[in-house]
């Protein structure tokens, strides 16, 4: 496949993450911080907000399950996940914190189970997608 | 994005802080303090990074006891730390860093995924140089940059 052509359709690909709802205008902010001392720098941010999230939410299922659940923590947990969610523009992930985070507040063991599994499923969704747009996605802005 | 500027602060020369300021950002989020790290980079600054406000002061010889890292607080020209932290917050961090002789007059930026007004006043009224809004943007760093020069000037 010639370059151009590449090109064009890791634009369009990652042009419907945005559409979608998959990313919002902070993932530009990353793309706009590679450069030649770091190319790969969005590919090692989200490869580090995949893991990192990972076990959040794998030691936040773990907490769910204690016979006494541990709110505090499980909000720490969540706290932790929107933000990064927020920093590197996965915009469902986030929104399915600050939905879920509610049943914290209300001490809804199965609200909070609910809750995670759907961002665990938002999360896997979306580094799916990012792996299926492959390679270095050049610099773009949602509106293009 | 909420900012004060005290132009009598008398900041000891600390080598070339025109072209590339050594800026300590800290962070308990992993993904955070990667992109502060990398936003700081771009603006041609010095990063060290530090994941809780313990590790901060550390590293800045100011923990109690341990006064023998007293060049790493020299090389320092700002502090930029998260508010919400375990332990020690951004908060309490600030006012280990205002009560030091050595580290009073360094700026210290707060920054927070929340905006609470009472949060943002009682941060400024410690001595907090600025306070911004996270997620950080290329441009809020770029802000972020020329105050920095401003206040040294």
């Amino acid at each position: 496949m010639e370059v151009n052509q590449m090109q064009r359709s890791f634009l369009e690909y990652a042009n419907v993450l945005f559409r979608e709802g998959f990313l919002d205008g902070q993932f530009s902010q990353l793309q706009m911080l590679a450069d030649e001392s770091n190319p790969d720098f969005v590919v090692e941010v989200v490869s580090l907000f995949f893991e990192d999230s990972q076990k959040l939410l794998n030691d936040l299922t773990t907490t769910l399950d204690q016979q006494n659940v541990n709110f505090k923590k499980i909000d720490a947990h969540i706290h932790q996940l929107k933000g990064s969610s927020s920093s590197i523009g996965a915009q469902r992930v986030k929104n399915a914190c600050i939905a879920f985070r509610n049943f914290c507040d209300q001490q809804n063991v199965e609200g909070l189970s609910f809750g995670s599994s759907i961002t665990f499923a938002f999360l896997f969704q979306l580094e799916q997608q990012i792996v299926a747009a492959g390679g270095a996605i050049p610099i773009l802005s949602e509106f293009s | 994005m909420v900012s004060t500027c005290d132009s009598n602060s008398a900041n000891l020369n600390k080598g070339n802080v025109e072209e590339e300021p050594h800026v300590l950002a800290v962070d308990d989020n992993l993904v955070d303090r990667k992109l502060v790290e990398k936003l700081l980079k771009n603006s041609s600054c010095k990063v060290t990074t530090a994941e809780n406000g313990l590790r901060a002061l550390e590293y800045l010889g100011l923990l109690d006891g341990k006064k023998s890292s007293v060049n790493n607080a020299l090389k320092v020209n700002m502090i930029i730390t998260d508010y919400c932290m375990p332990g020690m917050n951004g908060y309490e961090l600030l006012k280990k860093i205002k009560e030091s002789s050595i580290m009073k007059d360094v700026p210290v930026v707060i920054m927070s995924s929340e905006n609470v007004p009472t949060r943002i006043n009682k941060c400024l009224e410690e001595g907090a140089q600025m306070f911004m809004l996270k997620p950080l943007k290329c441009s809020d760093v770029k802000k972020l940059r020329c105050q920095l020069m401003q206040c040294r000037g």
